[in-house]
C-alpha cells in the first residue's frame, strides 16, 4: 500500500535536489566554517550563498538572516530579544491562534511577571487588527501575529498590521512558519521586525530554521557563545541543513506562481469533493483567505481520531484537532479560539497539501471517506439525532 | 500514533455488537458530545434468570471509546447483571491488551455505562446527581467520581486520576483539589496492590505468564548466569525448562517454587510449575 501524504503543515518531505545540494556537506566537504583554512572556507561560501537563497525568498538582504535550529527557536530568539533589549517594558501581545512556540513562551513570560494580551479572532479564524489598536500601550514591548495559522491556513492582515505598527514604533515579529514557501513575502513591502521560517515546512529537513532580523532593529541573541551568525546565534552552523534549506528556499521561490495554482486546485477539488459527498462537513477558517495547500474540515458527530485511524488503513495521513491525538484533553486551541460548535470540533481533520500530491490521491480520498463518515456515523448515538441541512460554510463555498 | 494493542486496533476497525437494541431492556448512556465521548448501551436481558441475552452499543469518541465498547459488551454477554456488575473497568483494559494509560477513560466510560444500563434496568437512581459536587468543571467531573475512580484503580497522582477521568485535563484549575481528595483517600487508607487480572481467556493468560517471566524472572536469573525458558503453557500448568547454571543447580527446586509464587502472585493463584525433563 503507498501512503498518501496529506499532512504537510506538520512536515514535508526533503526535496530530492535538497537532499542533493546537502549530500557533499555531509560527507566530502566536512569543513568548518569558522575555520581559518581554504578547507572550512569552502563551506562558509555555500553557507553565505544559502543566506542569499534564503534572503531572496522574502526579499530581505541576506545579512539580515539569522540560522536557527527550527521555527520554535527563531519565536523564542524573537520574543526573548524584544525582553532583553526593552527591558522596560512588560507587555506582550499575539493571539489566542498561536503556535505554541509563541503561546506557551507568553504563558511562560506571564508566569514571569509580564501581562500578556491573547487577541481574539472571529468565526472564521480572522483577526480584527482594529483589536490590536486597543490592546497597544506605552509598555507594549513586542507584537508576535502568525503570518498565518498552521491549522486552519487562515492568512492575517499582517502588512496591514506591520504598517500600524510602524507608524506608532513598535517591534513586530511574524511566525511565517506556514507561510513561507506557499505565498509570496516581501518584507521589503512589510514593515516588520522580525519574520520566522521553518526548514522541514518547504522540503528542507528537519532541525533547521532561520530568523529574518531587519537591519538596525536591536537585538539579543538566546544562544549565546561563540561568534557564528555574526553573534547572533551561537554554535557551529548545522551545515548541510542550512544548505539545504537554501536550496528549498530557492525552489520555493522559483516556483511559487506555478505551485500556489497547482494546490489550490487541488485542495478545492477534495474540499468540494467531501463536502459533496459527507452530509454535515464544514469548512473551519475563512476560505476566501487561506494558504493554498490547507482544508481544514470538521465531520460532525464524529471523532478525529476515529477518522484519521481509518484514513491509516488506506496509507492516508492526515492531521486532526481533536483532543484524543495529541494526548491532551483539550481540543485544538485554535478551533475553540475560534467558536466551532462542539458537534464540529471534535471532528476535524487538516488535509494539507504539497508539490508531490497528485490527483489520484485526491481521488482516493474522495473514494474513501465517504465510506468512513458513514460508518462512524452509524456507530455514534448522535447519527440518529443530526439535524437536516449542514453547518459551516458549505452553502457558502459552492 | 498512540501505541495501540493489536486487539485494540482490531475491536476499533471491525467492532462487534454494534447498534441499537429495539426496545432494549435496559439503557444506560453516558459522556457527552462537549467532552468529546459519549458511550451507549443497550442490553436484552431475560427477566427470569437475570441473563444479558444481548448488549449492544453506540459510542462517538476515539479508537480506544469504540474498542472499549466492544469489549464490554463482549465481556458481559451471557453474564447475569451481578455477574456483569463484577466487571471493572481494569477488565475491560485487559480484553483490549491493556489500553495506553491516556486513555484509560475510555475503559472507565465503558463501566459507567454498564453501571447506568442495570440500574435503568432495576430502576435505581442514577448514580449521579445535582446534589453531587463536580469538581472539574470542563469535563464535569463530580467528587464522587474521583474517589470511586482512584479507589477502584489505586490511583494516588493527580495524572493518573486525569487519564482515568479526564478531570483536571482541562484547564487544570481543580489539580489542587484533586490533589486534596487523593490525599484525603489514602491518608484514611493505604493504596492496595492492585489485584490480580480476573476473569483472562486461555490466549489473556498465557500472554501475561510470559510478560511476567520476561519482565519479572529471566532478568534476575540472568543476572547469575542463569536462564529460564517457557516450554509449554497447559491451563494453569507452567512448563519450563531451566537453563546456564540453573540447569542442574542444587538449589533449582527453590527457583522453580520461586518462579510459580511470582507467578501465583501477579497472574493467578492455581498457576502450577513444572520442570521439562
Amino acid at each position: 500500500m503507498s501512503t498518501i501524504y496529506l499532512d504537510n503543515n506538520a512536515t514535508t518531505r526533503t526535496a530530492p535536489e535538497v537532499l542533493d545540494a546537502m549530500m557533499p556537506y555531509l560527507t566530502e566537504f566536512y569543513g568548518n566554517p569558522s575555520s581559518m583554512h581554504t578547507f572550512g572556507g569552502q563551506v562558509h561560501k555555500k553557507i553565505e550563498e544559502a543566506r542569499e537563497q534564503v534572503a531572496a525568498l522574502i526579499n530581505a538582504e541576506p545579512e539580515e538572516i539569522v540560522f536557527t535550529s527550527c521555527g520554535t527557536e527563531s519565536d523564542n530568539t524573537a520574543l526573548m530579544s524584544a525582553v532583553e533589549t526593552l527591558p522596560a517594558k512588560k507587555h506582550l501581545i499575539t493571539t489566542r491562534v498561536e503556535h505554541p512556540a509563541v503561546l506557551n513562551l507568553c504563558h511562560h513570560l506571564g508566569r514571569k511577571g509580564f501581562r500578556t494580551t491573547y487577541l481574539p479572532v472571529d468565526m472564521l479564524g480572522r483577526l480584527d487588527p482594529a483589536a490590536l489598536d486597543k490592546a497597544l500601550d506605552d509598555d507594549t514591548a513586542i507584537v508576535s501575529i502568525m503570518f498565518a495559522n498552521n491549522e486552519t491556513g487562515v492568512i492575517f492582515p499582517v502588512e496591514e498590521i506591520a504598517l500600524r505598527l510602524h507608524e506608532q514604533g513598535v517591534l513586530f515579529h511574524t511566525d511565517a512558519v506556514q507561510a513561507a514557501g506557499k505565498i509570496p513575502l516581501d518584507v521589503k513591502k512589510t514593515p516588520l521586525h522580525m519574520l520566522t521560517i521553518s526548514g522541514h515546512k518547504l522540503h528542507a529537513p528537519k532541525g533547521i530554521g532561520a530568523l529574518f532580523v531587519r537591519k538596525g532593529t536591536r537585538f539579543h541573541p538566546y544562544i549565546i557563545g561563540g561568534h557564528q551568525e555574526r553573534s547572533r546565534r551561537a554554535g557551529t552552523e548545522n551545515v548541510a541543513s542550512i544548505i539545504g534549506l537554501g536550496k528549498a528556499a530557492e525552489l520555493a521561490r522559483t516556483n511559487l506562481e506555478e505551485e500556489i495554482s497547482y494546490l489550490g486546485r487541488l485542495r478545492d477539488r477534495l474540499e468540494r469533493g467531501l463536502l459533496n459527498s459527507c452530509p454535515h462537513a464544514r469548512v473551519n477558517g475563512d476560505i476566501a483567505s487561506r494558504l493554498p495547500n490547507t482544508a481544514n474540515i470538521s465531520f460532525e458527530y464524529i471523532e478525529g481520531e476515529a477518522i484519521l485511524l481509518r484514513l491509516n488503513e488506506f496509507g492516508i495521513c492526515a492531521s486532526s484537532g481533536s483532543a484524543c491525538t495529541s494526548g491532551s484533553l483539550e481540543p485544538s486551541h485554535v478551533l475553540r479560539a475560534m467558536g466551532v460548535p462542539y458537534t464540529a470540533v471534535h471532528g476535524s481533520i487538516r488535509f494539507s497539501l504539497s508539490r508531490y500530491n497528485t490527483d489520484r490521491d485526491i481521488d482516493t480520498v474522495l473514494e474513501v471517506m465517504p465510506g468512513i463518515v458513514n460508518e462512524l456515523r452509524e456507530l455514534s448515538p448522535f447519527g440518529r439525532s443530526i439535524p437536516e441541512g449542514s453547518g459551516g460554510q458549505t452553502k457558502e463555498y459552492t | 500514533m498512540w501505541d495501540y494493542t493489536d486487539k485494540v486496533k482490531e475491536a476499533f476497525l471491525r467492532p462487534k455488537n454494534v447498534g441499537e437494541i429495539e426496545n432494549a431492556d435496559a439503557v444506560g448512556e453516558v459522556g457527552s458530545i462537549v467532552c468529546g465521548d459519549a458511550l451507549k448501551l443497550y442490553l436484552r436481558i431475560d427477566k427470569a434468570t437475570e441473563k444479558i441475552l444481548d448488549a449492544r452499543f453506540q459510542t462517538f469518541g476515539c479508537a480506544s471509546a469504540i474498542a472499549s465498547s466492544s469489549a464490554l459488551t463482549e465481556l458481559i454477554r451471557g453474564k447475569t447483571l451481578d455477574e456483569a456488575l463484577a466487571v471493572t473497568n481494569q477488565d475491560i483494559a485487559d480484553f483490549l491488551g491493556g489500553l495506553p494509560a491516556q486513555k484509560m477513560h475510555c475503559s472507565v466510560m465503558g463501566r459507567e455505562a454498564l453501571e447506568a444500563a442495570i440500574a435503568n434496568y432495576r430502576g435505581a437512581p442514577i448514580r449521579k446527581t445535582d446534589a453531587e459536587r463536580v469538581v472539574c468543571k470542563c469535563f464535569d467531573v463530580t467528587e464522587e467520581k474521583i474517589r470511586r475512580v482512584a479507589m477502584d484503580n489505586h490511583l494516588t497522582t493527580v495524572d493518573e486520576v486525569t487519564n482515568f477521568t479526564k478531570a483536571g485535563g482541562g484547564c487544570g484549575e481543580c489539580k489542587p483539589e484533586i490533589e486534596n481528595i487523593l490525599a484525603a483517600i489514602w491518608s484514611a487508607q493505604p493504596p492496595l496492590k492492585p489485584l490480580k487480572p480476573k476473569g483472562m481467556t486461555n490466549l489473556q493468560k498465557i500472554a501475561l505468564i510470559q510478560e511476567v517471566i520476561e519482565r519479572d524472572i529471566r532478568p534476575l536469573l540472568q543476572a547469575d548466569n542463569g536462564d529460564v525458558e517457557i516450554v509449554d503453557i497447559d491451563g494453569n500448568r507452567v512448563v519450563v525448562a531451566l537453563r546456564g547454571i540453573c540447569s542442574g543447580c542444587s538449589m533449582s527446586e527453590v527457583t522453580l517454587k520461586s518462579i510459580q509464587d511470582k507467578l501465583r502472585e501477579l497472574v493467578s493463584d492455581d498457576i502450577v510449575i513444572q520442570e521439562s525433563r
